[in-house]
C-alpha cells in the first residue's frame, strides 16, 4: 500500500498501470479520481488546500490499513494533493485491488468517505468576489455511519 | 511546553499557525478556557466549540481529552478533504 500527500500533479494512467503490475491474484481494481469542480456561478479562480503536515499521512495510512484488513485487499493506493489547484485539476485518487469487485468497490467508497471528513485537509475557494473556506457537509459526516 | 497549532479559519482568526505555550491545563477544555482568558482573538475563535475539532498528538479526540504529557494540540474546523 502507498499513501502520498503531495503538491505535484500525478498521471493517473501511469499510477494505475504500476498499481496493477504483478498482481496476478487480483481480479478487480476500483479507482476514483477527485477533480476541482467550479461553483454554480463559474466564478472559481482557484482552490487552496491546506493540510496538517505530519498528521495527514498518518491519518490516511490508518484508514488504508483498516480498509486492507476489513476487505482483505491485495493492495490500496491514495494520492492526495494540497496547495493551489485550478478548476479541472485532479485533487486526489484512490485505488483498491481485491480478488472480487465487491470488496474493491466497498473499500474504495469507505476510503472516500473517510478522506472527505477525517483526513486533515481544508479547502479554501478563491472567487472573483473574495474567498471562503468550504464548509463540511452534514451528509459527509452521516456517510461514515454506514461503515 | 506544548505546541498549539491552528488551521484554516481558526489560524486566520488567531493570526498565527502555531505557538509554544507553557500551560498547567490538564485537559483540552481547560486549555481552551485559558486561551480565551488571554485575548479577544481567542475568545472569537473559540466562541462556538461545536464548529471546531481538536487533535492531541495528531489523533482526533474530544474536548474533554486529557493533555498529560502531550507535545501537540491542534484546533481546526471540520475537515474537507477528498
Amino acid at each position: 500500500m502507498r499513501v502520498s500527500v503531495q503538491l505535484d500533479d500525478f498521471d493517473i494512467g501511469q499510477e494505475l498501470d504500476l498499481f496493477r503490475n504483478g498482481k496476478s491474484n487480483t481480479g478487480a481494481i476500483v479507482s476514483f479520481q477527485g477533480i476541482v469542480r467550479n461553483n454554480s456561478e463559474n466564478s472559481l479562480l482557484n482552490m487552496d488546500i491546506e493540510q496538517y503536515p505530519g498528521m495527514t499521512q498518518k491519518a490516511i495510512s490508518k484508514y488504508v490499513t483498516t480498509a486492507v484488513e476489513r476487505w482483505s485487499l491485495n493492495d490500496a493506493l491514495v494520492i492526495h494533493r494540497h496547495g493551489k489547484l485550478f478548476p479541472g485539476d485532479q485533487i486526489m485518487m484512490v485505488a483498491t485491488a481485491a480478488i472480487h469487485r465487491h470488496d474493491a468497490f466497498q473499500s474504495a467508497e469507505f476510503l472516500m468517505d473517510y478522506l472527505k471528513s477525517r483526513a486533515p485537509f481544508w479547502k479554501k475557494e478563491i472567487t472573483k468576489k473574495g474567498y471562503h473556506w468550504v464548509e463540511s457537509v452534514f451528509d459527509d459526516e452521516k456517510a461514515l455511519e454506514r461503515w | 511546553m506544548i505546541k498549539v497549532l491552528y488551521f484554516a479559519w481558526v489560524r486566520e482568526r488567531i493570526g498565527v499557525p502555531y505557538e509554544m505555550l507553557e500551560t498547567q491545563s490538564g485537559t483540552v477544555m481547560e486549555l481552551v478556557e485559558e486561551l480565551k482568558q488571554k485575548e479577544e482573538r481567542y475568545k472569537v475563535a473559540f466562541s462556538d466549540l461545536s464548529a471546531l475539532k481538536v487533535a492531541v498528538d495528531q489523533e482526533l479526540c474530544e474536548f474533554d481529552a486529557e493533555l498529560n504529557g502531550a507535545l501537540e494540540v491542534a484546533f481546526f474546523p471540520p475537515m474537507t478533504g477528498g
